[in-house]
Formats: structure tokens, C-alpha cells, sequence
């Protein structure tokens, strides 16, 4: 959350003369308004868990939102769903988990003070990441061609004539829908589009960190016992890998068989 | 008033402001700008949060000026909505949710616990900024036009039309939504992690349980509401969403995620409140709050139940019998931690030494009016009534005896109690003590009428209404005069105060907490070396044998 | 200095490369279990079965890699609360869609 290194030293400077020799005392990473650097370890970690709860509530408002829809709408959401490529998603599934994995030794490095493997780990992490972002974007690609973005780009022809897109026909052989529910469609993928594009805001969110974290492990800021940062940071990077390990099944693998 | 008082001030004459405080420690605007110091963020905050208390208040002016006569005269109807729409939105979120909290609890949290500051100072000034952010493009959309949906942003009305503002005033929301959810989760850490030694969870003032009860209801409610914004704005722009029903969307699902957040925000903005109760009655009756565990539960009780009442709002909305009578059923449930509460505050004055300065004079004005507000608020949680009632005058009346009775009244006490902690300058008495039952007068002519109009059954939110309701339209209009007198006056002589006030030296109340125990204004890092709780709060006799010690040694 | 910062390195249990590494193939192999029930007719099960994976994979990622398993109680009840009230959402409504029209859906 903070960085660390940055006390303010007119603060230090003018401070009754007592606090300036327990200031001297610190590690330059502590913040002076902390007693220890545990209770800065414990406040700063405690306080990323509450900032992902609330993070919880955000995205759990949106899966309400899909639940109720899915239901209401069910064979709409079923055949939405089955325009969905399975391939790209398993892969994506892949790629977060790598880089989760990668995160993950990235905290055990700055732990065990290992500037090399950090900036290793950091390095592929944010690789892995923008892997995703592509991967995510030749999705959507697909999706503007077939014109299934709602409120921008949108036909239901696709579900009112289903054989019409030959590739999807052969897979699933899905029957024509009604006109009022080929419309309900463009909810599905309203939702769809709003769920994995919060998602992936988190995704460039976290690039943009990861992106100033490793200029700063390659200087060697988070390999000398202070590593807080990274491991918050990575509680971050988990917590949106997260909420793809629930995208995916909910968006593209539950309708596989539903009719 | 009784001539009675606790007020002890040291010698005038010698008395002067510790030259080394908060305020005078750096100066020039980017120290404040750029200042990591609660007690200045708490500082900015206070302006802000007043300025937008004012512009609401003035659209209020404007709304009772136009009920004044039953037609429309002096605005159109769509302005008259508009209207109220900004002054709910304005007095939610830009007034009623950072009140207290933002202010009150961003100067004391950390000096009530023993730390130096909140545990993310950097945060801190991040969730002001984000607020201000929020607050301009308010205004921005205030200027633009304004919205018309009402501070729900009821849908479809909010994203099926397209000549209101409403993609600006969504976002504002939104933002102010993040800066209270870093408010909030501040506090959070701050209480778990910042304590001083000794300073155990039972040793906490109450207005640090309130303020933590707050704090969750802010980080596990407003992101809801955040994404349901983002949600409506999508849907205003894109045409398509889950909201409207002319796109299949379903309006009740809007309603349910409001509301998830919304009526915990209702007590949001209560619960710091009845912390700045707890914190004055103790003080000025010399007791220890009754039922101290009691009290310091129920504001957990009331955030854990808030978060399973919302749909009481939808009673009328078509949402299913069975939800409706269990969603009453658990309405019901908050009232008794919130009677407890009341019940505890009585007990507490009971044989209690009470003296009746500005303070405790706002405060007694919210136990009654609280009292009242959350009565009518059991008539709105049955459903049967609530059928009669809802979407009246009765409603309106209600939640402004909560909000305006309840929580004005309480942020008034808290400012009046710590203005002389904050700024090291007394208020002057006489002319307060004026300004607290000119509000009561106020207020009560206000509202009161509008609970008999409720039942008599004049619906909110039109700017026009039969002539039979006209008589109790003008006392209600007549008393938003009084009231209006009654905040001003505050804003006019705690100014004056701040050059003229009586130097109040560290503990003009004689009160116990640990924020009167350092000198007024506080140093920057609040106490010269880390304090360590060795009491139980509210111990008054503890506070007598420390001050004979200092006089001993002093002697 | 150097102290210090040392013990407070060796309070936070260090999860070994090895256990992160068996987390890493224990979340790819029940990916793969996930896209291979998808592809078997199970019919309402389909949904138990995907949503009961993901469950476990986020279970592992938050006990492990996010080193709850190793945390204070705080950090565990405070994932617990994240739960309790997002399922208090998720069911209360539920409750009212539900019962807005017994059996039809």
C-alpha cells in the first residue's frame, strides 16, 4: 500500500529531540507512526485483507446479477454461453494460474532475500499477465466480429438461426430460440462483457504495479527484509486470479451440456 | 439553564496555546495539501463536509419555500425534482456518511486508541482527495442540470432517460463510495492494530466501537453499491443491462443491490453518532455509560443485523410475501439493540451528576428525537402499516428525525465536545446553548407536521399537493426557517471562537479519555511519548487521583 | 537492525518452493478435471461439479499461495466475514426471487 522508504524526514527533523533517537533506531523502512515493523507488517497485511473483502462484495454483486439472469433467462444464457470459445478460456485459466504460481515464488524470493529470483519471478508474473490481457482481447475480437457486443455491435440472428454459424451448429447443435429470448442474449453477454472487463481492469491494475514493483526489486528495495510490499501485492495478484478460477466455469463451462 | 458546569479553564490571564501543535507545525497550503497528519486531514475534512452541508441545506430552503403554497409557483415541477434529488444525494453521501467518521473520527481514532496516527496515513489523504474528486464533479452536475431520479437512482427512471446527468452523478457516488471504504477500512486496521498497551478491546471509548461497527458496515456494504453504479451507468450508456425492463432487465434486482448497501448506510451514518452520545453523556453526567459491554455489542449487533433488513424498503415494490415478512421479522430485531442503547444512555444519567453545557444539551435533543425517528421507523418495518405509510410524508419525516434529529444533533455535540481539543479555544456558552434549542424548536416545527401530513397521506416527491395540506406545510416551512438559524449560528461564532474563544487548556470537561489527557490543539504525533492504558474508560475517580498527583507534585 | 528484521522474517511462516509447486500442478490438473466433466453430460451436475472445483482451486490459492493457512486468526475470520455476508446477499435475495413464485423456478 504505502511505500515504505519514503519517511519524511522534515517530520524526523523537527521532532522533539526523544523521538528523534528512537527514529534513529528504525530500519529506514519503518514508518515512524508505527511502533515496530511486526505492527507495520500486521497493520499493512490486515489492512489488503479488508481492502479485499470489499473487492469480494464488488465482483459478489455481479455474480448475484448473473445468478438471478441465468435463471431468469436460462436457455439465453445457455446458448450465449456456447459462443464461447473453450479453448481460449482454458488457456487464459492457465496462463493466471502460472502467473499466480510465479507471484507466489516471487514472495518466497523477496523472503529469502533473493534479488535475482524477484526480479526472475516479478518479470514473468507481469509476462504472464499481459499474456492474459491478449489472450482476453483476441476473445473480445471475436466477439466484435460476430457482433455480440451489446449496446455497440449486437445481432441475436446468431440464436434465432443457430446453424448459421457453422462451427458452434456442429458442436452443439443448438435450437433456434424464441425471438424474445434470442434478445435476452445480449444480457448474457452484457453481463459477460462487464464481468470479465472488471476483471481485467483488475488485471491492468495490477500490471501497472507489477510494472513500478520490479524497476524497484531491481534496485534492490524489497530483498532486504522489507518485504511487505510484495507480499501484499500478491495478496492482490491471488485475489484477481480468484475471481477467474469462478469466471470461467460460470461463463463458459456450466451451459456446456444445459439445453 | 442550570448555572452548574464542569468547565474548569485554566487562568486566563497566563494562559496561553502550546506553541508547538498540529496546526502550527509546518505551514503554507502544501503542507496541508500534502499532509499525512489525521488531525489535519480531520481538519479538511470539516471544511469540506460544511461546505456541502450548506449547499444541501440550501436546496432544502428551496424545496420547503416551494411546498410553501400547494401549486407550483416557485419552480417547475422536473426543477422541484431535481431539487431534491441533488439534496439527497449532497446530504447522503457528501454530509451524512463522512460526517461524523471523516472528521470527529479521523482526529480522535487514533488518539482514543494511543497511536500516533492511523495506521495508512497515505490512505487517509487519498480517501479526502477522492472525496473532493467526487464532491467537484457533484457540483459539476449540479451545474449541468442536475438529476431527477432521486438519491436512489431508481431504475428505470435512471437509465432509460437521457436528459439528465445522471453518468456524472453516478460516477461522483461511486468515487465517494471509495473514499469512505478507505475511511472505513483505516479505522478498521487502526483498532486492531494501533492500540497502545493496556489499551484492551473493553477499555476502548465507545466511540471507537461505534466508529469500528461503522467502519465494517462501510467496507462490506458500499462496494456493492459501487458496482451496482457501475452497472447503471453501463446500462445508461449501452442500452442493455439487467436493470430495465424494457431490455429484460429486472428493476427489483436493482433494488435489492441498493439497498444491500443503502440501509446499512443508514447506519453508517448513525452509529458514529451514538458514539459522540455515549462519549458526552458519560462525561457530562460524571458517570461510567451503563452497561458499558451492553453498548459497545449492540453497535456490532446493529451492523450485523443492518446487513439482512434492506428489502424493508420494498415492501410495496412487488417482492414476495414470504421475503417480506422474514425481511420484517428481522427489521424488528434492530430495534432492540438500538433501544439498549437508549435504554443505557437513560440509565447512565440516571442519579448521574448532569450539568447541561452545549454538548449535552444536542445530545438529550438526540436521544429524544432518535427515539422518536426510530419508533415510527418499528410502524415502517410492519408490513401492514408500512403499506399506508411508505413513499408519504411519514417516511420523509422518519428518516429525517434519524438523520437530522439524530445524526445532525449528534455531529453538532461532537463538534461543540472536542472543539476545544481541536483548537485549543473554548466556544462561547451562552450563545451555543442559544444556537442547540433554537435547532430543537427548529427542527420539531420541521418535521413533525410531516409525520401527521404522512398519515393524512401526502406522498413525497411532488412539488405540488392538495390545499388541505397547506396549513401543516407552512409550520413545516416556518420551523425550516428556525432550523436554518439554528446551524448558522454555529458556523458564525465557532469562527469567531477560533481568534476569541477562551483558551481551554488540556481537559476543560474533566473528562477520560485519552485524547483529553495530551494538550489542546494536539501535537502532530499526538502525545509526547506513548501513553499506556492503565484504567478502565470512563474511570472519573481514576481522573480525580491523577489530578490530585499533578497537583501534589506540582506543589 | 539487521536483527530485527530478521526475526521478524523467521515470525512469518515461509511456505517451501516444493509445497508451492505441488498447489501449482494441484490447480492445473483440476483445471483440467473441470474442462473434462464439462465435456461429460452430467446434467444438473454439471453446475455442482464446476462450481465445487472451483471452490477447491480457490480454496487452495487462498489457503497457500495467499499463506492463510499459516495466518493469524484475524486474517482467517476476515476472509470468513467476506464469505458470510456475500452468501447473506446471494441467499436473502435469492430468498425473495425464490418465493416470489413458488415451484416455477
Amino acid at each position: 500500500m504505502s511505500d515504505s522508504t519514503t519517511v519524511a524526514n522534515g517530520e524526523m527533523a523537527d521532532a522533539p529531540d526523544a523521538r528523534v533517537e528512537t527514529h534513529a533506531a528504525h530500519p529506514p523502512y519503518q514508518r515512524h507512526h508505527f511502533e515496530s515493523v511486526a505492527q507495520q507488517f500486521d497493520a499493512t497485511n490486515f489492512a489488503m485483507w479488508l481492502f479485499l473483502l470489499t473487492e469480494i462484495m464488488f465482483f459478489g454483486g455481479l455474480f448475484t446479477a448473473y445468478l438471478i439472469m441465468r435463471n431468469w433467462y436460462y436457455p439465453a444464457f445457455v446458448e450465449g454461453s456456447h459462443h464461447l470459445s473453450i479453448f481460449w478460456g482454458t488457456s487464459n485459466t492457465a496462463v493466471l494460474i502460472t502467473s499466480s504460481f510465479t507471484m507466489a515464488m516471487g514472495v518466497w524470493c523477496a523472503q529469502m532475500r533473493r534479488k535475482g529470483g524477484l526480479v526472475l519471478c516479478l518479470s514473468l508474473t507481469l509476462f504472464l499477465g499481459f499474456v492474459f490481457l491478449c489472450i482476453k482481447g483476441i476473445e473480445w475480437h471475436g466477439e466484435w466480429v460476430d457482433q455480440h457486443v451489446p449496446g455497440l455491435r449486437f445481432t441475436d440472428v446468431d440464436f434465432l438461426h443457430p446453424s448459421m454459424d457453422a462451427e458452434v451448429y456442429k458442436e452443439y447443435q443448438d435450437a433456434p430460440l424464441a425471438p424474445g429470448m434470442a434478445q435476452k442474449t445480449e444480457q448474457y453477454f452484457f453481463l459477460y462483457f462487464a464481468m470479465t472487463g472488471m476483471h481485467a481492469l483488475h488485471m491492468v491494475v495490477g500490471i501497472s504495479i507489477l510494472i513500478f514493483m520490479l524497476f524497484r526489486a531491481i534496485q534492490g528495495a524489497y530483498t532486504e527484509g522489507h518485504f511487505t510490499y510484495v507480499e501484499n501485492f500478491g495478496l492482490y495478484w491471488h485475489f484477481v486470479d480468484i475471481i477467474w478460477i469462478f469466471l470461467f466455469p460460470l461463463l463458459y463451462l456450466v451451459s456446456r451440456h444445459a439445453k | 439553564m442550570s448555572a452548574a458546569t464542569i468547565v474548569t479553564l485554566p487562568d486566563q490571564s497566563t494562559a496561553r496555546i502550546p506553541r508547538m501543535n498540529f496546526l502550527t507545525k509546518e505551514n503554507g497550503l502544501l503542507s496541508w495539501l500534502l499532509t499525512g497528519d489525521h488531525k489535519r486531514i480531520a481538519t479538511l475534512y470539516l471544511i469540506s463536509i460544511t461546505f456541502f452541508f450548506f449547499i444541501g441545506g440550501s436546496l432544502a430552503a428551496l424545496i420547503r419555500m416551494e411546498l410553501l403554497t400547494p401549486q407550483t409557483d416557485l419552480m417547475a415541477a422536473d426543477t422541484y425534482n431535481k431539487v431534491f434529488s441533488m439534496h439527497g444525494l449532497i446530504m447522503v453521501f457528501f454530509f451524512l456518511v463522512p460526517s461524523v467518521p471523516a472528521t470527529l473520527g479521523n482526529f480522535l481514532m487514533p488518539m482514543m486508541v494511543g497511536a500516533k496516527d492511523l495506521a495508512l496515513p497515505k490512505i487517509n489523504l487519498l480517501s479526502w482527495y477522492l472525496y473532493i474528486i467526487a464532491g467537484g464533479l457533484m457540483i459539476y452536475t449540479m451545474a449541468a442540470g442536475g438529476v431527477d431520479t432521486g438519491w436512489t437512482f431508481t431504475t428505470p427512471l435512471s437509465t432509460h432517460y437521457l436528459n439528465t446527468n445522471v453518468v456524472p452523478a453516478v460516477l461522483a457516488v461511486f468515487i465517494a463510495g471509495f473514499s469512505s471504504i478507505f475511511t472505513g477500512l483505516n479505522f478498521i486496521v487502526t483498532i486492531h492494530k494501533m492500540r497502545c498497551p493496556g489499551m484492551t478491546w473493553f477499555r476502548l471509548p465507545l466511540f471507537v466501537w461505534s466508529n469500528y461497527a461503522a467502519s465494517i458496515l462501510m467496507v462490506l456494504g458500499t462496494p456493492v453499491l459501487a458496482i451496482t453504479l457501475v452497472l447503471v451507468a453501463l446500462e445508461h450508456l449501452a442500452h442493455i443491462g439487467v436493470f430495465d425492463p424494457t431490455y429484460g432487465g429486472d428493476p427489483l434486482l436493482f433494488q435489492h443491490l441498493f439497498w444491500f448497501y443503502s440501509h446499512p448506510a443508514v447506519y453508517i451514518m448513525i452509529l458514529p453518532g451514538f458514539g459522540v452520545i455515549s462519549e458526552v453523556v458519560s462525561t457530562f453526567s460524571r458517570k461510567r455509560v451503563f452497561g458499558y459491554t451492553a453498548v459497545a455489542f449492540s453497535s456490532v449487533a446493529i451492523a450485523v443485523f443492518g446487513f439482512f433488513v434492506w428489502a424493508h424498503h420494498m415492501f410495496i415494490m412487488g417482492i414476495s410475501n414470504y421475503a417480506a415478512l422474514v425481511f420484517s421479522l428481522l427489521t424488528m430485531l434492530v430495534a432492540v439493540p438500538s433501544a439498549i442503547k437508549i435504554f443505557n444512555w437513560a440509565f447512565t444519567l440516571y442519579k448521574g451528576s448532569i450539568t447541561f453545557e452545549t454538548p449535552m444539551l444536542y445530545s438529550i435533543g438526540f436521544m429524544g428525537l432518535f427515539t422518536i425517528g426510530g419508533m415510527t421507523g418499528v410502524f415502517l418495518g410492519s408490513t401492514g402499516t408500512d403499506i399506508h405509510l411508505t413513499e408519504t410524508y411519514f417516511v420523509v419525516a422518519h428518516f429525517h428525525f434519524v438523520m437530522v434529529g439524530g445524526m445532525l444533533m449528534a455531529f453538532l455535540s461532537g463538534i461543540h465536545f472536542w472543539w476545544p481539543k481541536w483548537t485549543g479555544r473554548m466556544y462561547p456558552e451562552k450563545i451555543s446553548q442559544f444556537a442547540a434549542v433554537t435547532t430543537y424548536i427548529g427542527f420539531n416545527l420541521t418535521f413533525f407536521p410531516q409525520f401527521i401530513l404522512g398519515m393524512l397521506g401526502m406522498p413525497r416527491r411532488y412539488a405540488a399537493y392538495p390545499p388541505e395540506f397547506q396549513v401543516l406545510n407552512v409550520f413545516s416551512t416556518a420551523g425550516a426557517t428556525v432550523l436554518g438559524v439554528g446551524y448558522l449560528l454555529p458556523v458564525l461564532y465557532l469562527t469567531w471562537s477560533l481568534k476569541y474563544g477562551a483558551i481551554a487548556g488540556n481537559n476543560p470537561w474533566q473528562a477520560t479519555g485519552l485524547e483529553w489527557q495530551t494538550q489542546s490543539p494536539p501535537l502532530t504525533e499526538n502525545f509526547p511519548e506513548t501513553p499506556i492504558m492503565d484504567h478502565e474508560a470512563y474511570d472519573y475517580e481514576w481522573l480525580e487521583r491523577q489530578q490530585a498527583r499533578e497537583v501534589a507534585s506540582v506543589g | 537492525m539487521t536483527t530485527e528484521a530478521e526475526a521478524h522474517a523467521t515470525e512469518h511462516h515461509i511456505v517451501s518452493p516444493k509445497l508451492y509447486l505441488g498447489i501449482f500442478a494441484a490447480l492445473l490438473v483440476l483445471t483440467a478435471t473441470t474442462v473434462a466433466a464439462s465435456y461429460v453430460d452430467l446434467y444438473v451436475f454439471n453446475v455442482v461439479v464446476a462450481l465445487a472445483i472451483a471452490v477447491l482451486k480457490a480454496s487452495l490459492v487462498v489457503l497457500f499461495f495467499m499463506h492463510v493457512k499459516y495466518s493469524p486468526k484475524l486474517t482467517k475470520l476476515t476472509v470468513i466475514s467476506g464469505l458470510f455476508i456475500f452468501l447473506g446477499l446471494l441467499s436473502m435475495t435469492l430468498a425473495d426471487y425464490m418465493s416470489r413464485a413458488w415451484g416455477r423456478w
